[in-house]
């Protein structure tokens, strides 16, 4: 079934055309990516997508509705974590339910020790480090009331290892929540490894480049990143990206 | 906390022990006129010896500051927010209140003594007056500096404009409200003093006019150091609240609520 489906999405700022007959689909409970070099207009996707820009043409559909120009209709996960700095975990987690929904503390609490931060939930976000916040900023997704999630780039800012370790925590929340997710990126192997479905930009002006379903099983481990069978797949991937570059 | 104080306090506390003791034996030294330079001894002796017949004067000061003080930043608040909700409010009115501040309140208070007599209402006025100002601007600032990765979290998660602002740009701008607040309650004290010294029956700023009009210099002193320990103490009670209300702060880093 179809959860968030892109028709046709155009738009320009003036002369520059940013984004070009896109279109793409999310399933309900699927785990999507949007692959793309950087500066391919995905902020301006994720404001359309959002609510926060209109499109010069073109439409964005949630459960068979038009969300073109409304806002709060899904929920996001912004590149930076975004806590309200006076709130602490807990009411920073609540706040998305806070805007758009009913308050549900014994949930929030649940997650809260699920993502592995019990103890912090009187916590303020300065006392914690990058990826327990990006972590407290995505349970915040999770409980918001929109059933599809945005998230953009969370993991950029972060090392290697904590970025790994984060994405098999992302893995592991989404298998047991299964909310549909659309991911965006620009790293090949994260896409990969989290994604049931790999999308590639092109350039600017952005259109769909071509899909990649993801072969893998999941649940996916570590060891897979490190597989033949996975650097082939990112190899390809890399060669089609590459391609559209020249 | 208190060692922290005397660690860092008694270097300047050194400097006014010494200040003190030049002063007071240059007075006896060259043997100045206490109507002239009364010696600290003699100030402090005056000041609790005369207490009894100062004290309401003390006390009506500090309700006129009180009085003052929140009226003045009520204005101040109520101002910040209108023109900060209503762009073209803003866009009419800034510049001026900015070109406003070159009048000095000074300069209008003999002027609102014609127009309001001797009572509470032009002292009030002239506190108003310079408390609003501090306020609004800092409050203004506040709210325009919100952290614009926020804003488009709210905005993006579907916040209304009453959500906006209550949830991210009020608390968002409170530091900057209290370094308004800071500000104003020393200013509140000052034009409580000037609005005395224009036309009133008590008050610590009548006490000084009438000590200064019978040459009791030592009089003059006491009210000084009564002034200046009533800024401190509203400076401290801000200080305090602010620390009361704003408990989110990392003391180490700077974070994005420190701006400004």
């Amino acid at each position: 079934m179809t959860h968030l489906e892109i028709q046709n999405i155009s738009k320009s700022f003036g002369e520059n055309e940013v984004l070009d007959q896109l279109n793409f689909s999310v399933h309900q409970g699927e785990f999507v990516s949007l692959l793309g070099p950087s500066g391919s207009g995905k902020s301006t996707l994720f404001g359309i997508i959002g609510g926060m820009i209109l499109p010069n043409s073109g439409d964005v559909i949630l459960n068979g509705e038009s969300i073109k120009g409304k806002r709060g209709s899904i929920s996001y996960t912004p590149q930076t974590p975004s806590l309200l700095p006076w709130r602490t975990i807990l009411n920073n987690v609540l706040l998305g339910q806070e805007l758009t929904g009913k308050k549900d503390r014994e949930k929030a609490l649940q997650m809260i020790d699920r993502a592995g931060l019990k103890s912090y939930e009187n916590s303020y976000p300065h006392e914690l480090s990058g990826g327990m916040k990006q972590r407290v900023s995505f349970i915040r997704s999770v409980l918001s009331p929109q059933s599809l999630i945005l998230l953009d780039e969370p993991f950029s800012a972060l090392d290697e290892f904590t970025r790994t370790d984060m994405q098999k925590w992302l893995l592991d929340m989404w298998e047991q929540t299964k909310r549909s997710i659309l991911f965006v990126t620009h790293n090949i192997e994260e896409a990969v490894f989290l994604s049931d479905r790999v999308i590639i930009l092109s350039p600017r002006p952005a259109s769909v480049l071509k899909e990649f379903q993801v072969p893998f099983e999941r649940p996916r481990r570590e060891e897979l990143l490190l597989s033949d069978e996975f650097l082939q797949f990112k190899k390809e991937i890399y060669q089609e990206m590459r391609h559209a570059q020249v | 906390m208190m060692n922290a104080l005397w660690k860092q306090g008694w270097r300047p506390a050194l400097v006014l022990i010494l200040l003190f003791i030049v002063w007071e034996t240059s007075v006896s030294m060259f043997d100045i006129p206490a109507w002239l330079l009364p010696s600290p001894t003699q100030i402090i002796e005056v000041g609790i010896t005369d207490w009894p017949g100062y004290s309401h004067h003390v006390w009506a000061t500090i309700q006129l500051i009180i009085v003052g003080f929140l009226i003045g930043s009520g204005t101040g608040i109520v101002v910040a927010i209108a023109l900060h909700l209503v762009p073209f409010l803003r866009q009419a009115t800034y510049p001026l209140i900015i070109l406003s501040q070159n009048i000095p309140v000074i300069v209008l208070a003999p002027l609102l003594v014609v127009w309001f007599g001797f009572g509470m209402l032009p002292k009030i006025i002239v506190i108003t007056l310079v408390c609003f100002f501090p306020i609004a601007i800092a409050l203004l600032d506040g709210f325009r500096q919100t952290d614009r990765d926020l804003m488009h979290y709210m905005q993006m998660a579907g916040a209304t404009r009453q959500q906006l602002f209550w949830k991210l740009e009020w608390p968002h701008a409170l530091p900057s409200l209290f370094s308004g607040l800071k500000i104003s309650a020393t200013y509140s004290v000052m034009g409580a003093v000037i609005s005395e010294w224009l036309g009133a029956s008590r008050g610590i700023g009548y006490y000084m006019t009438l000590a200064s009009s019978s040459y009791r210099t030592d009089r003059v002193f006491v009210a000084i150091i009564i002034i200046v320990a009533l800024s401190l103490l509203f400076f401290l009670l801000i200080n305090w609240l602010e620390k009361m209300t704003i408990r989110w702060r990392s003391s180490g880093e700077g974070g994005s609520s420190d701006a400004s």
